[in-house]
């Protein structure tokens, strides 16, 4: 099955991606599956992929696909007997909900934190006894950095995270990458690469953030103004694309080039703005929760207040690279595949200063 | 000489026709609608600052303090450089003028180190954010001096600002050095900065710690106005003010690493601290009186 010419043989061969349910899970998926050089991509995830139709050769290409939980010992017997060298640990879940994933299949906080945590542990357990793997690339997210007013304003890959200061997700994408630096501690001679990504923007991201800048008026934190970054999908595929086909071990943040204030989005969105003290904000989104409308959890809160913007120049050095979408662009896009920004701010002040021309 | 003529042409540019005004008005309205305009990765806004935030205290420069900004020579055109001022006034009136001076006169934005209590307040926070300012830190000092910016700092901090009307000119203690750690990693030059003037804007003759501490504030100043007349307290008294900054001192001679030998961050930090002190008695002198028919 395995058609290795003799000098190749540390070539990248057999591909395993985690998540591959998940909207950019499919796509790395699809991505590597295109690539000739390697031999065979296995998408494993709790939940099969969202096919149309039953032709899930559309979805995920020539990938086959595993239906596995990470924490069973399937998974260890998928890495051994695929001769895996490559593992890409996608299935980081942001919600309890899933929000829009397939495989977060409801289940609440105690499900989210299994699936996260527990998850990467037994993935990486498996990794370190397999003799195959050569090379692990894990998404991880800028939240580990929190949002506080307190920090620095631009965070680089050595800034320590704030320990205990954050809840949910962030604190699973902090244990996540502890347990990632334990492994390559104990496993030296597999390259392993953590991708922190800022929050990703698109036409086909469904996200709290993405929903929320979908509603048709933005609650804002009154007296607050945070500086926001976005990753656009094409470029996070590209960035797990190329960490996968090659090493480039480290940490690495992962994020469209300048920062929008939010107040900034909210103009280019052109829907108008309710800024409301914090509490009202809270008890708001709680609504939206509730209806189901916008899935804030309490650090996407937080960074409704604080903002965060982190450094990428170590990933353009590592890649020789940069992101083609920043962080404006990503937007944009978005902003195009949902019917495009409002247009009545900007056709308001044309026709005032229509109005306003002649008398003066 | 250079300055004299910046203002001229900027003095011409008031001239415009109404017309012209009114056109860049309504650009400005649509870019600010529209939100086309660009902020950089510490949140700063230089459309808004420009055009709105140093629009609002040009007025308070130029026509009730009558700043006189001096020294002008002595910061770098184009290079990075740290400013490093004394802290008085009750209120930082001081950092908003010392960030006009360098914006109007040296076209250069200033780029303010703040203390934590700004940026937790709602409002101020991300007002100083848009105007160029960011929290005092080490990470932050050292990313905008190596990216070349002019970066002021209050080493005093509040012990500076909120120091009674007693102690008027006389430089409180300099933090940790951190400052001068900075100066020596990024190897920019510091210039020493003397304001003069701030410290008769609201004279602290009397402090309500109880109740400061009960808002969560470093001090809640009684002065000859305030809290008596209420907001009409919040005016600050129109006494004339000198900002000069005095001939940079070099830190490009040590390496990278000595930033972390802390005998020579106390030596630099202290010769920072005498040279500031130096140049705000002699240019206190050259003042005279802060209000120039009443003697103080």
């Amino acid at each position: 099955m395995n058609t290795h010419t003799p000098g190749e043989a540390s070539m990248t061969r057999t591909v395993l991606v985690t998540g591959v349910s998940g909207h950019i899970g499919a796509r790395v998926a699809l991505a590597l599956a295109a690539d000739p050089e390697i031999d065979r991509v296995i998408g494993v995830d709790t939940a099969p992929p969202p096919s149309p139709a039953g032709e899930d050769g559309a979805v995920l290409g020539r990938t086959e696909f595993v239906r596995v939980a990470l924490r069973s010992p399937d998974l260890v017997k998928v890495i051994r007997d695929a001769d895996v060298d490559t593992v890409v640990h996608l299935s980081l879940v942001s919600g309890p909900g899933g929000s829009g994933r397939a495989g977060g299949s409801g289940g609440g906080r105690p499900a989210m934190k299994e699936h996260n945590v527990i998850g990467t542990m037994q993935l990486l357990a498996a990794c370190q006894r397999s003799a195959t793997v050569r090379r692990v690339v894990v998404r991880s997210t800028t939240a580990v950095y929190g949002s506080s007013p307190h920090a620095p304003a631009v965070f680089t890959e050595d800034t320590e995270p704030v320990e205990g200061s954050h809840s949910g997700f962030a604190r699973d994408a902090t244990e996540l990458e502890t347990y990632v630096r334990g492994f390559a501690r104990r496993r030296p001679d597999v390259t392993t690469t953590t991708l922190r990504f800022a929050t990703l923007m698109g036409p086909s991201v469904e996200s709290p953030l993405t929903s929320y800048f979908s509603q048709p008026v933005l609650p804002t934190v009154l007296g607050f103004d945070p500086r926001l970054q976005f990753v656009h999908e094409d470029d996070a595929v590209e960035v797990l694309c190329r960490t996968a086909r090659a090493d480039h071990p480290g940490v690495f943040n992962v994020a469209g080039d300048g920062v929008l204030l939010l107040s900034q989005c909210a103009r280019r969105t052109g829907r108008p703005v309710i800024p409301m003290p914090s509490p009202a904000f809270r008890f708001v989104s709680g609504l939206a929760r509730g209806a189901r409308l916008v899935d804030f959890s309490p650090e996407q809160l937080a960074l409704m207040s604080h903002g965060r913007a982190v450094d990428t120049t170590r990933l353009a050095a590592e890649l020789g690279w940069r992101p083609k979408y920043s962080t404006a662009a990503a937007f944009d896009d978005f902003l195009r595949s949902r019917g495009g920004p409002g247009d009545l701010p900007r056709a308001l002040v044309d026709w005032l200063a229509d109005v306003v021309r002649p008398i003066s | 000489m250079d300055d004299f003529q910046g203002r001229r042409t900027d003095e011409n540019a008031g001239e415009r026709t109404a017309d012209e005004r009114l056109a860049e008005l309504f650009a400005f309205l649509r870019r600010r609608v529209t939100g086309e305009y660009e902020v950089d990765e510490f949140g700063f806004d230089p459309d808004l600052n420009e055009n709105v935030l140093l629009e609002a205290l040009r007025p308070l420069y130029r026509h009730w303090f009558r700043v006189e900004a001096l020294g002008l020579g002595n910061v770098p055109a184009d290079t990075g450089a740290l400013i490093v001022a004394n802290h008085s006034g009750t209120l930082p009136v001081d950092a908003l003028m010392l960030q006009v001076a360098v914006h109007d006169e040296l076209n250069r934005p200033l780029r303010l180190l703040g203390a934590h209590l700004v940026y937790q307040l709602p409002v101020l926070g991300h007002l100083a954010r848009k105007s160029g300012h960011t929290l005092a830190c080490p990470e932050d000092a050292d990313r905008l001096l190596r990216k070349g910016e002019v970066v002021g700092v209050f080493p005093e901090g509040f012990k500076g600002i909120g120091k009674p009307f007693s102690e008027r000119y006389r430089l409180q203690r300099f933090g940790r050095g951190g400052f001068v750690a900075s100066a020596i990693r990024a190897g920019v030059p510091i210039v020493p900065c003397a304001i003069v003037g701030a410290e008769e804007i609201y004279p602290k003759i009397g402090d309500i710690p109880a109740l400061a501490r009960l808002l969560g504030l470093p001090y809640l100043p009684i002065t000859p106005l305030f809290p008596w007349l209420g907001p009409l307290g919040l005016l600050p008294l129109p006494s004339k003010w000198l900002i000069e900054f005095g001939e940079p001192i070099r830190t490009d001679e040590y390496a990278p690493e000595e930033a972390d030998d802390p005998m020579l961050v106390f030596d630099l930090t202290d010769h920072v601290r005498e040279t500031v002190q130096r140049r705000l008695d002699a240019l206190r002198l050259r003042r005279g009186p802060a209000f120039s028919p009443i003697v103080m």
